[in-house]
């Protein structure tokens, strides 16, 4: 107890160095439990997409493919499902409801999505939430549309406005839909997923536009106008994908390997939560790769506290002779500065760890704001503990190299005191 | 205060050993390294309560003489007894043990912890020293028993209340170090030279407090220093030069 006390009071006298010493160690300590927060944080939010889905259909592909250019608009489909498909499996007994994706325009970067008003009422996300309108409402004429909270930001749109859409995904486009129009019908609140950077059309709109284009261009000298397009046949021939939702999960596996093995169109049906399992794989190592830096923060802080008491070291001989002199064994000494390391590593840990609470605390709303990511401020894990724990004992053991040194010179010196 | 150093002088008996703090027999020393040194020692001793004053020009092995007195080094030959127990004889931490019971230590200057408080500074021996700790216990609670050393050192209120022994001028520190060589009461105190930072005046009202504190202690002054000028506060005067051989750049 007196070792801490004095370890304690030498530190006092050497506050400055000692105070930037703990920040490093705090900062790093803050970087390594940041860095667990925010992956845990991302994998939730991706969880959070989709919610209340149980299958999402489309043309055989992997399942990483499917969830991502369905759920995530990442990557392109590789094949569409015809309409008939679709409806097939709308037929299906176990199926309770089925929305349709169309996806291959966008506007100004941000991706068209054609669908259904179904769409707005079955898509659920971060424990089946729903949808809701921050303006407007659902589409209710041919080319209404609706667009995500983030999209109206970026292009500063309101109910009302018309929009043009794009042929292709690309940021820019140079095959334009220009002869037809859409009105902004509603603009969607921010829910912290893909949705906020889409423009929502009916999958008749999609048709619509489309109905004068062969392979991918407009057919010469066959425009078809706006006013006439809405009195002609616009049931779609072919959508990109399609999400499910079963009466009973315990269907779900019957129901997938029946799309599967469809007999007419090679389909897949994938389950969200077992793709993004997948994608968790795939990720890993980059995750691996964040928490290795960090750990490494870790050590160069601890380094830096090594340097720190070394270079006292010298200057403290006196302080050890003294120590030597009252009766303090070489142990003691030795015993001192490992104690010192702990203490500053210990309160390294502390303000690090109070630190990243208090940034979550005060930067949550704003990270879930702009970046969709909701961060848990919940109490350190087990693990994280572990980890907390594992400094502070490196801490000490990083103590014990100057200590070393100190038990040397201290040896050496006895207690003659060289000034 | 005390004016009573020359009654409080004993007189020595030689060769009466048990008497004794400190004896040293046939002693040699030598160090090898870059620089080899020896030092032969054939008889010295220290009384009980005995106040002497070792002189001798520095580099005369001067340290090297406390070191042996203390423990630090132990002979290559010889034997050295402090109150009858050889020390070269114990472990490492034993001696370090027996050092913090039987020595109180006052070195030329820098002798406090800088950040510690005065009356911590003081108590550091009895927090290793259980004999100390007992003894000074017998005179009441420790802190009282360091307060009440460094009033009787010279040393009023307001500087005992101090919190940082960093700002005290050198003399006051030396009497803080004093106080602290002595709580306790050790058998044997140990300076080096303490009054060379200090005027005469100084030093002279310096010498008399001290040891009017180790005469109440019964503790036992050794004192180095190159001033003959001190002599007069002694009970007896050594010289390095008659009681050692010392040599520098061969090894014997």
């Amino acid at each position: 107890m007196m070792i801490f006390r004095l370890a304690f009071q030498s530190l006092l006298n050497r506050w400055v160095t000692a105070c930037l010493t703990v920040l490093a160690i705090a900062v790093s300590v803050m970087l390594l439990l940041g860095v667990e927060k925010v992956r845990t944080g991302a994998r939730q939010s991706f969880a959070d997409t989709i919610s209340g889905t149980d299958l999402i259909v489309g043309a055989r592909s992997g399942s990483l493919n499917l969830l991502l250019y369905s759920v995530f608009r990442i990557g392109n489909a590789t094949n569409n499902v015809t309409w008939k498909s679709y409806q097939d499996i709308a037929k299906m007994p176990e199926v309770s409801w089925i929305v349709p994706l169309s996806l291959g325009d966008s506007h100004h970067g941000f991706r068209v999505l054609g669908t259904n008003a179904d769409y707005f009422t079955h898509y659920k996300f971060r424990h089946g939430q729903s949808m809701t309108f921050a303006a407007g409402g659902p589409f209710t004429d041919l080319f209404d549309a609706v667009i995500g909270s983030d999209v109206a930001d970026a292009l500063g749109y309101k109910v009302g406005d018309k929009i043009v859409v794009a042929h292709g995904v690309g940021s820019i486009s140079f095959v334009e839909h220009g002869d037809k129009p859409f009105r902004v019908s509603g603009i969607l609140a921010k829910t912290g997923t893909p949705i906020d950077r889409t423009v929502h059309v009916s999958l008749e709109a999609i048709e619509a536009i489309h109905i004068d284009w062969q392979n991918g261009a407009p057919v010469p000298g066959e425009s078809i106008s706006a006013d006439a397009v809405r009195k002609m046949d616009l049931t779609p021939r072919a959508i990109t994908a399609a999400m499910v939702g079963l009466n009973s999960k315990l269907a779900t596996f019957k129901v997938q390997r029946r799309i599967n093995d469809y007999p007419e169109e090679p389909l897949s049906a994938i389950m969200p939560g077992v793709a993004l399992q997948e994608l968790w794989g795939l990720i890993g190592t980059a995750e691996t790769a964040l928490s290795v830096v960090s750990a490494m923060v870790v050590a160069t802080a601890l380094l830096g506290m090594v340097t720190m008491i070394l270079t006292t070291l010298n200057e403290r001989r006196r302080e050890m002779a003294i120590l030597r002199s009252v009766g303090a064994t070489p142990a003691t000494v030795l015993g001192l500065l490992a104690a010192e390391g702990g203490l500053l590593t210990l309160a390294g840990v502390v303000a690090g760890t109070v630190g990243l609470y208090v940034g979550l605390a005060l930067l949550r709303p704003y990270i879930d704001h702009t970046y969709g990511l909701s961060l848990a401020i919940d109490p350190p894990r087990a693990d994280e503990w572990l980890k907390l724990g594992l400094i502070v004992a490196a801490g000490f053991v990083a103590g014990l190299l100057p200590a070393i040194r100190a038990y040397r010179l201290s040896l050496a010196d006895g207690m003659m005191v060289r000034v | 205060m005390n004016e009573t150093i020359v009654a409080s002088r004993h007189t020595r008996i030689e060769g009466e050993s048990p008497l004794d703090a400190v004896s040293f027999e046939n002693v040699r020393y030598s160090w090898p390294g870059v620089s080899p040194f020896s030092l032969a020692i054939e008889k010295f001793s220290l009384g009980r309560e005995e106040k002497l004053l070792l002189l001798g020009p520095s580099g005369s092995g001067k340290s090297t003489f406390l070191s042996l007195l203390a423990g630090i080094v132990t002979p290559r030959e010889g034997r050295i007894d402090v109150t009858g127990t050889e020390m070269a004889k114990l472990s490492g931490a034993r001696r370090d043990r027996f050092r913090v019971d039987h020595f109180g230590i006052i070195f030329q200057m820098f002798n406090l912890l800088p950040y510690a408080s005065l009356i911590d500074n003081v108590l550091l021996p009895l927090r290793f020293s259980r004999t100390r700790r007992e003894n000074a216990l017998k005179e009441g609670p420790i802190e009282d028993v360091a307060r009440d050393l460094l009033a009787s050192l010279g040393l009023d209120e307001t500087v005992i209340a101090t919190v940082k022994a960093a700002s005290l001028s050198v003399g006051q520190q030396q009497r803080v170090a004093a106080a602290r060589a002595l709580i306790g009461a050790p058998q044997i105190l140990v300076a080096d030279e303490p009054t060379s930072a200090l005027d005469r005046n100084t030093e002279e009202v310096f010498l008399k407090l001290l040891f009017a504190q180790s005469e109440k202690a019964g503790t036992s002054v050794i004192m180095v220093s190159h001033d003959e000028g001190l002599a007069p506060h002694f009970d007896r005067v050594v010289r390095l030069d008659d009681i050692a051989v010392s040599s520098r750049g061969a090894t014997t």
